[in-house]
């Protein structure tokens, strides 16, 4: 288990029969060390070990320099102290029920300080002891559904969440609260609100931007009121719950099919687009935007995407190969994020009009992000629109790409689809464009 | 009592210097200090992580039993996302692994092969994410005192942390502009035994770290923290002692405090452990004249006591000047509990607290003559806490010195400060790379090592002809390289060059000039323009006086506003003509003897816009063609 040594340095450890967590003794050229060898990342050479000094300090000793190593202590395997808290478990029955569902990400750690290593809290019992504060909130059950970094995650996975989130509903829980990576965590939302029809309770996807084996996560603050907002929220719609800006006062609930991330790092990195947010959390109160959908009903399980739709971003320059490639492969929808106010450059029109011809859905939506697509205003909008480009008005470009797979994994009637994707299925769509 | 006793003491240092780089440690940000009105502010909370083995740090703990919020102050144009925790750290700046190397080998330490940086939990704040970013560069090095050979342990590159500000009970306010500035740490061996020997290793350290040119200078860019133990007592670290002329003091007081402890635990050993009893004491100073407690109860405060067997005059032993037993519970009280202070029955009735309200009180704790009551008043929770740290404390107190953390004061006494953190809390930090040390980079570094303090001093008195005084003070200053490059760039006599730094400057602060902010480049004008005749010697004092003012402005404006435009000579001539007619008898009573007489009265029009020497000399010619005649 020599984990992320190869090469030379795990030649010497071989040869040396010393594993991660021994305390050894090096000698080099230079000196004497004792430390616990610890493991090595994947990005560092193979020239160097990597120990533990008694001071708490890592160090790389280079393997050119290495003479001797012996092992002082072996290294003991894993003691998992799991001292039950059992007070806060006699209180939980009376508490209101909420799932939480992981598909990956850490949303909670622990960190073994004897060799570095940080392993993830998911288990009821490790969130209750790791954020205590929830003890008081909810009776919380927990289910490991994936483990993936949220850029791994395709669209079956939305299906099997779909499933999950059905499976916990059935069992009768007050809300769901399900963690995922940040980086496709809008899209995630985005198909759950189009597959949860008719949804009786609130699902809350809730994310963080600093890793929690930090003292300064934001995941500890999201979790808490996530699941606060599972419990307490009057709507029963799909959510995500983030920082609403860079200090710890202040949450923000954004609309599944709304909401964008629009930074790399920063904790109020997702955003509402052309929206209002779902609700504000300071504290222990909780504000609601109008209109949205109340609790109750009868769930409605929707939860198939067709795969064969991409998202294009029109540049200047876009190679017309592309379509070809598309169109002979067959493709089910092509979602084109234009320029402006839903433009693309007049030389790939052809290649658009053999796309719809050949029965490719093609619908148009904006990289500015934010406003509305209106394809009358200048001759080329125009002249898309009468090839059958369906505009999708104040859609994000995602969430479009995530109703048009949805859609197309329902009916392949044409008129059946433009009417589907201009129809505001789980506000992803508004009338008026509001000033704010 | 006497300190001199002869007794084992050991000491180590632990140095922390600022090092003078253009970017932070961990992203491009610049490293200065700033004062004007910050641009905005965030709020953010920490929360100790739990640990694999479900222990969390001691002193990680005791901060967040505190539950404090914390505002982080920054400045647009210089504090980024990285200070705010908002962006992954950027790779570790190479300049100060460069200067971290040189002082390294300087100090005969040994460098790893690959420098690990590591995240040091800590939880009060001062850092935005919750730990410090640290990394060990060296080890194993010494130097020579000349009491024998200090060892020096070992040598960190760290992120400075950030500025405390403001404090109140629910809060703390910070300043982000000093989080990231690169801080060295060394850490010497336990091997210094006196006070005086610990300033000298400092100072002798402190050199080293200025000869490499890249350290910053003056006050809070150093600090020293001391560990220190006697015989029987135990480690106490000191933090926070700014000047090196307090070192000595500070470890005699605190020599003098683990003794006075040890007698302490003498004195009480055959006490009772006190028993943990906490009472209610309000009842009895319901129409008490003690303004503090009477108020405390008004705004529905208690008056909480403990029993402590035996401790009848313990809490009035001296530890310290001006420190007692008592002062050392009433530290305990005001960490935990945010309690001011507290009362004992040895120092009672006082304060307005009568002679029957302290028998009421005795009766009520059933104590006997011999023993000790302590009160606390205050909100409820914070007495309790208050008295429980008071009772840990006592429980101490029967096994000797605790180990912990104290701060210094200014007179070199200490106050609590926290608990010992332990060692196991650190982490690796998995966003920057491991950097790999080279032999070919210490090579490089090895035959680039700067002058030491005493081979400079000679070779700056061989060179420019300094006197040795002259010489180590400027090798002393943070003006020794810029001294050389105006020396080398200018007409300027060296000596006069060295005078002006040491003496002018000196006095500029005296006055409460803050000469050591100025801009190295506008020195270096200002040498050139006086070399090149814009200005006299004498105006250099009003120059700068006047840019330390006028902040922003440039040395042309200062010579435009003080109109120091150069006189004609021929003019100067004149004048010394009249004033020499204006007081001929003088001249005639006095002879040459009059040019130093009259010498005020001319300098009073040409201060500044002549050099003095040109307009003695004139003045002399002037009066020896008068007597000539």
């Amino acid at each position: 288990m020599n984990s992320g040594y190869r090469g030379r340095a795990l030649e010497l450890l071989k040869k040396y029969e010393v594993n991660i967590g021994d305390r050894i003794l090096v000698k080099t050229k230079k000196a004497i060390f004792k430390g616990i060898l610890i493991p090595r990342s994947e990005i560092g050479d193979d020239l160097h070990i990597v120990i533990k000094i008694d001071d708490g300090y890592n160090i790389g000793l280079s393997v050119d320099s290495i003479e001797h190593i012996e092992k002082i202590i072996e290294g003991s395997s894993k003691e998992e102290n799991s001292k039950v808290i059992q007070k806060i478990k006699e209180s939980l029955s009376n508490l209101p029920k909420v799932s939480i569902i992981s598909t990956g990400g850490t949303i909670a750690s622990k960190i073994d300080y004897r060799t570095g290593a940080v392993s993830p809290a998911l288990t009821a019992e490790d969130l209750y002891r790791a954020i205590p504060e929830i003890g008081e909130i909810a009776n919380i059950k927990t289910e490991i559904l994936f483990n993936l970094l949220s850029e791994n995650i395709i669209p079956e996975y939305w299906t099997s969440m779909a499933y999950a989130i059905k499976k916990h509903i059935d069992e009768g829980v007050e809300g769901i609260v399900l963690t995922h990576g940040t980086d496709t965590m809008g899209y995630t939302a985005a198909a759950l609100s189009f597959s949860l029809r008719n949804l009786p309770i609130p699902v809350i996807l809730v994310g963080s931007q600093r890793s929690s084996d930090r003292p300064s996560s934001d995941a500890y603050l999201n979790l808490k009121a996530a699941i606060f907002t599972a419990v307490k929220a009057p709507f029963a719609e799909v959510g995500v719950l983030m920082h609403a800006s860079s200090s710890d006062n202040e949450l923000i609930v954004h609309r599944g099919t709304r909401t964008r991330k629009m930074h790399t790092s920063r904790r109020d990195a997702f955003q509402t687009i052309n929206s209002k947010p779902l609700a504000k959390i300071i504290g222990n109160k909780i504000e609601v935007y109008e209109p949205y959908k109340r609790r109750g009903g009868e769930l409605e399980l929707k939860a198939k995407f067709d795969n064969k739709v991409v998202l294009i971003k029109s540049f200047p320059g876009i190679p017309i190969e592309i379509f070809d490639f598309l169109i002979e492969k067959k493709y089910h929808g092509i979602v084109i994020e234009g320029t402006g106010l839903g433009h693309a450059p007049e030389y790939i029109f052809p290649a658009i009009k053999r796309a719809i011809e050949n029965g490719i859905t093609v619908v148009m939506t904006s990289q500015c992000i934010y406003g509305r697509i209106n394809m009358n205003v200048y001759s080329t909008g125009r002249m898309l629109l009468s090839m059958g480009v369906i505009p999708a008005e104040d859609m994000l470009p995602e969430t479009a790409l995530v109703k048009l797979m949805w859609i197309l994994a329902q009916t392949n009637d044409k008129e059946e689809i433009r009417n589907l994707f201009l129809t505001n299925i789980s506000g992803e769509i508004s009338e008026r464009s509001e000033y704010w | 009592m006497n300190i001199g006793d002869k007794m084992e003491v050991k000491i180590g240092l632990e140095i922390h210097q600022q090092l003078d780089t253009s970017k932070k440690l961990f992203c491009n940000c610049p490293t200065i200090l700033r004062d004007d009105e910050p641009h905005f502010t965030i709020m953010r909370m920490l929360r100790p992580v739990a640990s694999e083995l479900g222990e969390i740090d001691q002193a990680a703990i005791f901060e967040f039993e505190k539950k404090k919020y914390f505002y982080y102050q920054g400045y647009y144009d210089s504090v980024c996302l990285v200070e705010l925790d908002e962006e992954p750290p950027h790779e570790i700046n190479k300049e100060s692994v460069m200067i971290s190397l040189t002082v390294a080998l300087m100090l005969n330490m040994i460098p790893v092969d690959e420098v690990h940086v590591m995240r040091k939990i800590v939880i009060d704040g001062s850092n935005t994410t919750g730990f410090q970013r640290t990394a060990k560069i060296a080890f194993n090095g010494w130097i020579d005192d000349e009491d024998g050979r200090i060892s020096i342990r070992s040598l960190c590159l760290e992120e400075d942390s950030a500025r405390k500000i403001s404090e109140t009970e629910d809060y703390i306010v910070y300043r982000l502009d000093r989080l990231g500035i690169p801080l060295i740490e060394i850490t010497t061996g336990p091997e210094i035994h006196s006070g005086e020997q610990a300033r000298r290793v400092a100072l002798k350290i402190g050199r080293i770290l200025q000869s490499t040119g890249k350290v910053k200078r003056g006050i809070g860019t150093i600090r020293q923290d001391l560990n220190i133990s006697i015989e029987g007592g135990a480690r106490v670290e000191i933090k926070g002692v700014q000047e090196l002329k307090l070192i000595p003091i500070v470890v005699d007081y605190e020599i003098m405090r683990q003794k006075n402890l040890l007698k302490i635990r003498d004195l009480i050993k055959n006490n009772p452990l006190p028993d943990g009893k906490i009472y209610d004491v309000t009842e009895i100073f319901s129409s008490t004249e003690c303004k503090i407690i009477k108020k405390a109860i008004q705004n529905n405060g208690k008056v909480l006591a403990i029993l402590l067997k035996g401790f009848k005059g313990i809490l009035k032993e001296e530890i310290q000047p001006n420190r007692r037993f008592g002062t050392e519970l009433a530290d305990y009280a005001k960490v935990y509990g945010g309690i001011g202070g507290i009362f004992h029955t040895d120092e009672l009735p006082a304060y307005g607290i009568k002679e029957d309200e302290v028998k009421l009180l005795r009766e009520k704790l059933r104590a006997e003559d011999k023993d000790c009551i302590v009160i606390v008043v205050g909100e409820e929770k914070a007495c309790r806490n208050a008295l429980i740290a008071i009772i840990r404390r006592i429980e101490q107190a029967f096994i000797g010195v605790p180990s912990e953390v104290r701060a210094a004061n200014p007179d070199g006494t200490t106050h609590f400060m926290r608990p010992m953190p332990g060692a196991a809390r650190m982490y690796p930090e998995t966003d920057i790379p491991p950097m790999v040390i080279t032999e070919e980079l210490l090579n490089q570094i090895k035959s680039n090592l700067p002058e030491t303090f005493e081979i400079k001093i000679n070779r700056f008195m061989k060179e420019y002809g300094l006197s040795y005084d002259l010489a180590s003070l400027i090798v002393d200053s943070p003006y020794s390289s810029i001294f050389e490059e105006i020396v080398k760039k200018s007409k300027i006599n060296a000596s006069l060059i060295a005078s002006t730094f040491e003496y002018t400057f000196k006095m500029l602060k005296r006055e409460g000039i803050d000469v050591d902010s100025f801009d190295k480049n506008i020195i270096y004008e200002l040498f050139m323009r006086m070399s090149n005749g814009k200005f006299a010697k004498e105006a250099i004092t009003d120059i700068l006086r006047w840019l330390a003012n006028n902040k922003g402005k440039g040395i042309d404006d200062a010579i435009k506003a003080l109109s120091l435009i150069p006189v004609d000579l021929v003019e100067v001539r004149k004048k010394a003509k009249e004033i020499i007619d204006e007081n001929i008898e003088i001249v005639k009573k006095e002879g040459e003897r009059a040019t130093k007489k009259l010498m005020g009265e001319i300098m009073k029009i040409y201060r500044g816009k002549v050099d003095g020497k040109i307009i003695y000399d004139i003045l002399n010619e002037e009066i020896m063609k008068v007597l000539k005649n």
